[in-house]
């Protein structure tokens, strides 16, 4: 597992792909950041700079997972991942942490944004605390979510489009509600949707339910990753 | 007694309702080179990726070193290095950074860069070692495969058409790699060449359409195949003496003249029995009748004719046998 994490890693930054997901979060986060916050002139109120974020992720996610799977897929590299001691699980979790790694130093690293705040306004700790767990929760569930999709297909691009798109349906599932009468159809939506469970966050409490969902669904799909792998041996 | 490295027994892999491999069974002893044979789509690479642990299987069993692959999965990959039909590199690394990966994958305890340095010398990709795989010509690439088998020392090389796409030279080096490789290690290799078989292997199994056709040892295919000897001779004199004189040879079985290429030779393919070599007395005779021979080559078996005649040969016997099980059964009705 070690082994596939360090190939991982080294990855990202031999190709350009590592460096373009880098300079388009750091990028993007600090306009978004400068915009929803000083310049709005609600110095302190950061809710709308992490909901931004949430959709911000949908398009850099997908960058970090794109080629996890198809890209070894389509160069038959994964035989030699296949046929070497390495369980399926500690496969995928190599590449799963590698590219949450990525995302999570990123994301870290976006924080300098809050110098800012404390230069210039009255920001309230405790909340971008929680936010920030939130975000790396988050974060986590979405990254699993691309590796599974990658798992699927030979084709980086495909693998993609398909991660945005499972993506922006998680985050805007409950949007949704408001539309539907049907009770079953809006516990279903709310229940899946990443976005309102966002919400406890934003007011500064650590809702164990939605982390204990976001540790699940992130589970779920390192799991149906693995059970992927396992139907294509055994199909 | 030589111990069993590789056990297949009764393997059966299906897809849907089509048979990649139909009941193949064959053991492979210690130190053995055994040559995989068949046409393309004969099933060669699912039999190996099965042995290798990519792929599973609907029915039988297989045995590495005595270990069922399915529950001692572990113990049986650090067995078997496997060169896949297309060696899996990544472009985007360096030799020397892959063949670390390759060696951190397989968690080997050696000495990491003393190992991998005898592997580069032994493969002779050393002038290589700091250069992106990517921009690696074909042989290289090759070369760096079979360098990625050997990782790890394992007992058993498993190579899936070593020496497809390589130009002649780099087949001849490749082929003398196995060879010398094969001094400490059980090989199983595939191929479509007859001739690579020849050169390299100790033994022969052919499978075509899933189904285990031969299994011999080299030199019996050699003479499997031969079976009626057939010559080229380009012999100048006049046809119909030329004819009769070379009818009346003891052993020669058919003559026919094929073709007029210049002037004063004819060219005739004569075909002997099977063991009786005919080429000095042919010499004598015509010489004797101032008939001189110009030219004379054997008309080499190619797969194509190992297979007729190996299927033709165990036609038969599935037939004999399907006899027996009916009178068996219309006895018992009796």
């Amino acid at each position: 597992m070690l082994a596939i994490f360090k190939r991982e890693m080294r990855s990202y930054f031999t190709s350009p792909i590592g460096y373009v997901f880098i300079g388009v979060f750091l990028a993007v986060s600090g306009f978004i950041f400068s915009l929803s916050t000083l310049q709005a002139g609600i110095d302190s109120d950061v809710a709308s700079y992490f909901t931004m974020m949430l959709f911000v992720f949908s398009i850099v996610i997908p960058l970090l997972t794109m080629k996890t799977f198809s890209e070894e897929r389509r160069s038959r590299t994964e035989q030699l991942l296949l046929t070497s001691p390495v369980s399926l699980f500690g496969m995928v979790l190599g590449k799963f942490l590698a590219a949450y790694t990525m995302f999570a130093c990123t994301y870290l690293a976006s924080c300098l944004n809050y110098y800012a705040l404390y230069k210039f306004g009255t920001p309230n700790t405790g909340q971008l605390f929680g936010y920030s767990i939130a975000i790396l929760l988050v974060g986590a569930a979405f990254v699993s979510v691309g590796i599974f999709i990658s798992s699927l297909t030979q084709n980086q691009i495909i693998a993609a489009v398909g991660t945005i798109a499972v993506i922006l349906i998680f985050l805007l599932a409950s949007f949704l509600n408001q539309y539907i009468d049907v009770y079953a159809i809006r516990a279903v939506l709310s229940w899946i949707s990443v976005y309102s469970r966002f919400g406890n966050f934003t007011h500064g409490v650590f809702d164990f339910n939605a982390v204990l969902y976001y540790f699940s669904i992130t589970g779920v799909f390192l799991f149906l990753t693995v059970r992927i792998y396992e139907k294509r041996r055994w199909e | 007694m030589q111990t069993c490295m590789i056990n297949i027994d009764h393997l059966v892999k299906r897809y849907g309702n089509k048979y990649a491999v139909n009941d193949i069974s064959f053991k492979v002893g210690e130190g053995e080179i055994v040559g995989f044979l068949g046409p393309n789509g004969a099933g060669k690479s699912t039999t190996m990726n099965i042995l290798t642990g990519y792929l599973s299987y609907t029915s039988g069993t297989v045995e590495v070193g005595g270990l069922d692959i399915i529950d001692h999965a572990f113990e049986v990959k650090k067995m078997i290095g496997y060169l896949p039909e297309q060696p899996p590199l990544y472009s985007d690394m360096t030799v020397e950074d892959y063949l670390n990966f390759v060696y951190d994958l397989k968690k080997c305890t050696f000495n990491r860069k003393k190992h991998i340095m005898e592997i580069c010398e032994v493969v002779r990709i050393a002038d290589v070692y700091k250069r992106l795989i990517g921009n690696l010509s074909k042989g290289y690439r090759q070369r760096v495969g079979i360098a990625q088998a050997l990782v790890g020392n394992p007992k058993i090389l498993v190579l899936d058409e070593p020496t497809i796409g390589l130009d002649p030279r780099q087949i001849v080096e490749v082929r003398n790699l196995i060879r010398t490789l094969g001094l400490d290690h059980t090989i199983i290799l595939s191929t479509h060449i007859l001739s690579e078989v020849q050169a390299v292997c100790d033994r022969v199994i052919i499978i075509n359409r899933g189904k285990l056709v031969a299994d011999k040892r080299t030199e019996d295919i050699a003479t499997a195949v031969e079976g009626n000897r057939r010559l080229n001779a380009k012999i100048c004199g006049p046809q119909k003496e030329v004819l009769s004189l070379l009818r009346a040879q003891p052993g020669v079985t058919s003559v026919e003249a094929i073709g007029q290429h210049d002037a004063d030779s004819i060219t005739y393919l004569i075909e002997s029995e099977a063991g009786v070599d005919i080429r000095k007395p042919l010499f004598s005779i015509l010489a004797k009748n101032n008939y001189p021979i110009i030219g004379l080559e054997a008309v080499g078996a190619g797969l194509e004719d190992v297979f007729l005649s190996l299927v033709d040969a165990k036609e038969p016997t599935t037939k004999a046998r399907k006899k027996t099980v009916r009178k068996r059964s219309s006895a018992g009705g009796v």
